[in-house]
C-alpha cells in the first residue's frame, strides 16, 4: 500500500503524484523506473522514478493521463492508497564522469530526462537541457531543470522559448560543438529525429524506450525491442540503449499492437463517467478532482 | 454386477474381491466439449460423494502399495482411499493435507498417468484407480471444511525465514514452516501470491479461487505475503541473508524461450508467459478487464507441453475459430498430461505432428499472417532418450495465422542470482544445492524450477517440504553449514 501524498497539474495533461514507497526512494538510482498497479483488476505500468525524498521516503512520478490507466492514476487525491508498486527496475543509467551532455526531453520525456539530468549535474557533467511542448502551457519542469544547468525552452506555436521543435535547437548545440554526449527521451519520433542528427554528428546517445510492459521482470518478453540487431528486453536490459541502434520502426509498431483495445478502454471510460456524473449527488467534486471518480 | 452410480452406497458392507475387480474406473463428469471451448469454467466438475465412493472401492489396499512409490511426495494413497470409502472423509483429508499441502492443485494438474496411477497394482490388469479424481475429491471437501480439520497453532520459535517465490515450492515450504513455528515472510514479485498456478495454468483448469484460498490458509496461519518485491531489485539476497535467519529461493523458471527465428517481433506473436498472464493475471479473459489480450481467429501455437496446451484452448475459449498446436515430433511424443491433449482434441485443437517453424510472416503494418514450418523426420534418440527430429529439405509450407504464441520452454531468470555472486549456480543458470536443497550460501535454500529446470507442481511441493524440514533443523543447529570452497560473504 503506497499512499498519495501529493498530486499537482504540471501541463493540461500531466501530473507529477508524490507517493509514499520509502524502499524504492532509499535505493533507487537515476534511469529506472517502477511498475505502477492500482488495485484488483488494474493494468501494471511501467512509470519512471522521476524524482525521489528518500528521507521523506517518497518518490514522484509523473504521469501523462492518456489512457484509461494514466488516466485512473492522475485523478488520485492525497489519501487516496495504490496497492502496488514495484521495483526499482530497469538498469542505471550509464553516467559519463565529466565534459558536457545535452538532455533533450519531449512531452513527458522531459520527466525521464530529470533524473538524469541530476545525476549529471551532482557529478560535475555540464549539462544543457532542451525541452519543448506544443505551446508555453504543455512545458513542465523547467525551474527543476534549470537547477542542473543551462535550459532552451522550445514550443511549437513560438508561444514560448524558441519557435520550433527540440531537435532544430539540438541541431544548434551540436553545430557549437563540444557535445560529450546526448541523452534523448520522448516519442518515438523524435527519438529517431534526434538520433538523425547526432548519429551523422558522431555523438554518443542514449534513448529510454517505452515499449508495452507486463511485469517488468524479464518473464513475458512483451518488452522486446532490437537494438543492434539483438532482441533486448527492455525493462531488464534497458529501459535505455544506445539511440544510434534502435530499431525505432519496431518499436512504433509494437506500441501499437493494443491501439483499438486502447480506444476502447477510453470510451468506455468515459461513458461510465457521463453516467456516473448525471446520476451523482449535486455536490459532487468535479471530474478530474479525483475523489471516487474512478470507475 | 453393475452399480448404480446415483443409487446411495451403503460402505458398511464390504463387496467380494470379485465385485471389486468388476467395478469399471467412473468417468469424471465434465462440461460438454463444444460448450466448454466457449467458456472458461472448469472443464473436470469433480465427483459426486456417490462416484467417489464407488471408486475408492476399488482400490485393493494392495500391502505393498506401489502407487505410493509412484509419487513424488509419496502420499499415503491408500490410507486416505479408505478413510473415504468408509465415509470418513474428514479423516481422509487429514490423512492426505499430512502428505500433500495444495491436494486441490495436485489432485488437478499432476501428470497422475505417468506417477502415481502407472504404477496401481490395477493398472496391470485393466484401469489404475483414480488416484487424481479422487484426491481431488476428498480435497475440495477439505478446502470447504478448512476450520475442522486446521491443526492447533504452534509454538512460536521466534527465528525467521524469508521465502523468495510463491510458486508450489515456496507456498508449501512457507505451510510447513509456520507449522513449525516460524515467522515466515514470502516475497513474490508479482501483485498476487501463487506463481504459475495463478499466472500460468488457466481458470479452466485450476480456478484461481482454489489457489486464493491456500493462500489465504497461509495468511491465517500467520505466514506474511509481501507482493510487489523483486528480489534481486527491491532487495538483494545477501540482504534477506542478513536480515533472516534462513532463506528459500523458489523462483521458477520464468525467463520466456523464443525460437529465433525471423519475424518473431512482429505483431500478434507472443511467449506462452505473456499470453497466459495477460489472460489469467490480469484476468484478460473477463468482459471489460483493463490489460487487453489478443483474439485471434487463427491461431497456431508452437510447442506439445502443458503451457502449450494451456494456450491453445485458451485462445480457442477466447474465439479462435482454428487453433492449431505445432509441435515438432509425434503424438506419442508429447510431454503434456494425458488428460489436457484429450481434452484439447475434444475441443477441436487441430495438431500439426512432425513440424517446425523456421521463419514468422507478416503484412505491411508488420501483423503476423502465418508461420512457415519445415517437416521433421524423427532420427537417433538423442540424451532425453527421445528420437531427435530432424528437418527434412525442401518441405516448408506455410500456416496461415493471425496470431502466433511460442511455448517452447522457460529458462531461469538471472534477476535474482546476478546480484548474489556467492550463490553457485549452473552454466544455465539453475541454482546448485545438496541433497537438504541447501545451496552454496550456508542458511539459504532452493527448490523447484529454479533448481530442476521446468518441472513439475509435485516436484516442486516435494522440494519445498523437503527444504522446510531442512531449514527447521538448521535453525535448531542440527544441520551443519556446509563448508564452501571460499568463505562466505555473507555471514
Ligand atoms: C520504462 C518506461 C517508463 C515510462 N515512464 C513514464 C513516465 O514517467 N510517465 C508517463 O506518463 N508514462 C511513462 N511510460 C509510458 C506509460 O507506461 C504508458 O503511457 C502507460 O502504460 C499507458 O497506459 P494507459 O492505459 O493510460 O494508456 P493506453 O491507452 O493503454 O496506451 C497509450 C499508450 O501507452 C502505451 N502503453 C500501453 N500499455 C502500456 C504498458 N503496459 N507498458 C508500456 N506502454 C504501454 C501504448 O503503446 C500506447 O502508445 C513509461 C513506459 C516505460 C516502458
Ligand atoms: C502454463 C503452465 C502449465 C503447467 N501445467 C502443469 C501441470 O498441469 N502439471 C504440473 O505438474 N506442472 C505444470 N506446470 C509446471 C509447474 O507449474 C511448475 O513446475 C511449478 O509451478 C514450479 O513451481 P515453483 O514454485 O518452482 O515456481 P513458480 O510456480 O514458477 O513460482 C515462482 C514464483 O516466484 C516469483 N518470482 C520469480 N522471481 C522472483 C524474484 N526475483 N523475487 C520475488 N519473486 C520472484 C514468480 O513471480 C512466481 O510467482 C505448468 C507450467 C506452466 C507455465
Ligand atoms: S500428489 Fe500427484 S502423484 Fe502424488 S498421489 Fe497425488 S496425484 Fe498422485
Ligand atoms: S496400487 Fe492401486 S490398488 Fe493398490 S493400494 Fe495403490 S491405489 Fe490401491
Ligand atoms: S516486461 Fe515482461 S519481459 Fe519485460
Amino acid at each position: 500500500m503506497h499512499r498519495v501524498l501529493a498530486n499537482e497539474q504540471l501541463s493540461p495533461n500531466v501530473y507529477r503524484l508524490v507517493v509514499q514507497a520509502p524502499r524504492i526512494a532509499e535505493i533507487r538510482r537515476p534511469g529506472q523506473f517502477v511498475i505502477v498497479h492500482l488495485g484488483p483488476g488494474a493494468e501494471r505500468i511501467p512509470l519512471t522514478i522521476a524524482d525521489v525524498d528518500a528521507a521523506a521516503g517518497t518518490i514522484s512520478l509523473v504521469i501523462q493521463g492518456i489512457g484509461k490507466s494514466t488516466l485512473d492514476l492522475v485523478e488520485l487525491v492525497p489519501g487516496d492508497v495504490i496497492d502496488g508498486i514495484a521495483g526499482p527496475l530497469g538498469r542505471p543509467t550509464e553516467l559519463p564522469e565529466h565534459g558536457h551532455a545535452v538532455c533533450v526531453g519531449g512531452g513527458v520525456g522531459t520527466a525521464v530526462i530529470l533524473p538524469i539530468a541530476q545525476a549529471l549535474h551532482a557529478r560535475g557533467v555540464a549539462v544543457t537541457s532542451i525541452i519543448g511542448g506544443r505551446s508555453r502551457e504543455w512545458v513542465i519542469l523547467e525551474d527543476e531543470l534549470k537547477a542542473c544547468g543551462e535550459v532552451v525552452t522550445c514550443t511549437d506555436d513560438g508561444s514560448y522559448g524558441r519557435p520550433g521543435f527540440v531537435t532544430t535547437a539540438l541541431a544548434d548545440e551540436l553545430a557549437r560543438g563540444g557535445v560529450d554526449e546526448v541523452f534523448a527521451v520522448g516519442p518515438v519520433p523524435m527519438m529517431r529525429a534526434v538520433v538523425g542528427l547526432t548519429g551523422p554528428a558522431e555523438v554518443k546517445t542514449t534513448v529510454s524506450l517505452n515499449p508495452i510492459m507486463v511485469d517488468g521482470t524479464g518473464m513475458c518478453g512483451g518488452c522486446r525491442v532490437t537494438v543492434d540487431g539483438i532482441v533486448r528486453y527492455a525493462c531488464v536490459e534497458g529501459p535505455e540503449f544506445d539511440g544510434l541502434r534502435v530499431d525505432f520502426n519496431e518499436l512504433a509498431d509494437r506500441q501499437s499492437t493494443y491501439r483499438p483495445f486502447e480506444k476502447a478502454a477510453l470510451e468506455h471510460r468515459e461513458a461510465c463517467k457521463i453516467g456516473l456524473r448525471t446520476g451523482a449527488p449535486v455536490d459532487a467534486p468535479p471530474v478530474g478532482a479525483g475523489a471516487g471518480a474512478r470507475p | 454386477m453393475t452399480l448404480d452410480p446415483e443409487a446411495p452406497l451403503t460402505p458398511k458392507v464390504p463387496l467380494t474381491p470379485k465385485e471389486r475387480m468388476a467395478l469399471k474406473r467412473v468417468a469424471m463428469p465434465e462440461q460438454d466439449a463444444t460448450a466448454r471451448s466457449a467458456n472458461f469454467g472448469e472443464v473436470n466438475l469433480g465427483l459426486t460423494e456417490q462416484l467417489a465412493i464407488l471408486e475408492a472401492e476399488r482400490c485393493l489396499q494392495c500391502p505393498k502399495p506401489y502407487c505410493i512409490d509412484g509419487c513424488p511426495v509419496r502420499v499415503n494413497i491408500p490410507q486416505f482411499i479408505r478413510f473415504l470409502r468408509d465415509g470418513d472423509i474428514k479423516s481422509a483429508a487429514q490423512s492426505l493435507l499430512s502428505d500433500n499441502a495444495l491436494p486441490c492443485v495436485t489432485g488437478r494438474v499432476c501428470p497422475q498417468e505417468i506417477q502415481c496411477e502407472k504404477v496401481c497394482l490395477r493398472a496391470k490388469t485393466g484401469q489404475s484407480v483414480a488416484i487424481g479424481h479422487l484426491e481431488r475429491f476428498v480435497a475440495d471437501w477439505g478446502q470447504r471444511h478448512a476450520a475442522e480439520i486446521a491443526g492447533s497453532p504452534a509454538v512460536r520459535t521466534g527465528k525467521t525465514v524469508a521465502i523468495v517465490g510463491s510458486g508450489p515450492a515456496g507456498l508449501t515450504a512457507a505451510g510447513e514452516l509456520a507449522k513449525l513455528g516460524h515467522e515466515v515472510t514470502v516475497f513474490e514479485a508479482f501483485h498476487a501470491a501463487g506463481g504459475v498456478l495463478i499466472y500460468g495454468i488457466p481458470e479452466f483448469r485450476l480456478p484461481k479461487d482454489i489457489v486464493a484460498a491456500e493462500v489465504d490458509r497461509l495468511i491465517a496461519q500467520g505466514v506474511t505475503i509481501e507482493a510487489n518485491a523483486i528480489i534481486g531489485t527491491t532487495y538483494t539476497l545477501p540482504e534477506l541473508r542478513e536480515k533472516f535467519d534462513a532463506v528459500f529461493i523458489a523462483v521458477g523458471a520464468g525467463l520466456p524461450v523464443f525460437m529465433n527465428v525471423p519475424g518473431e517481433n512482429l505483431k500478434g506473436v507472443y511467449s506462452a508467459n505473456e499470453y497466459l498472464t495477460r489472460v489469467n493475471l490480469m484476468g484478460a479473459w473477463t468482459e471489460g478487464a483493463d490489460t487487453p489480450v489478443l483474439h485471434g481467429q487463427r491461431v497456431v501455437v508452437v510447442g506439445g507441453g502443458n503451457v502449450a496446451m494451456d494456450a491453445v484452448r485458451t485462445a480457442r475459449r477466447l474465439g479462435a475459430a482454428s487453433a492449431t498446436i505445432v509441435y515438432r515430433r509425434g503424438r506419442e511424443e508429447l510431454p503434456a498430461r494425458a488428460e489436457e491433449v484429450h481434452h484439447a482434441e475434444q475441443e477441436g485443437v487441430e495438431f500439426e505432428y512432425l513440424a517446425a517453424p523456421t521463419e514468422v510472416l507478416g503484412d505491411e503494418s508488420r501483423w503476423v499472417t502465418s508461420v512457415r514450418c519445415v517437416r521433421m523426420a524423427l532420427g537417433e534418440p538423442d540424451e532425453s532418450g527421445r528420437r531427435r527430429p530432424e528437418p527434412i529439405e525442401g518441405s516448408e509450407f506455410d500456416i496461415p495465422c493471425d496470431m502466433l504464441v511460442v511455448a517452447i520452454g522457460t529458462r531461469s531468470n538471472p534477476l535474482l542470482t546476478q546480484t548474489a555472486p556467492d550463490l553457485e549456480v549452473t552454466k544455465w543458470g539453475y541454482i546448485v544445492t545438496d541433497e537438504s536443497g541447501m545451496t552454496s550460501m550456508p542458511g539459504v535454500f532452493a527448490g523447484g524450477d529454479i533448481v530442476r529446470g521446468a518441472a513439475t507442481v509435485i516436484l516442486a511441493m516435494g522440494d519445498g517440504k523437503r527444504a522446510a524440514a531442512a531449514i527447521d533443523a538448521y535453525l535448531r543447529g542440527e544441520l551443519p553449514a556446509l563448508p564452501s570452497a571460499e568463505p562466505a560473504a555473507v555471514a
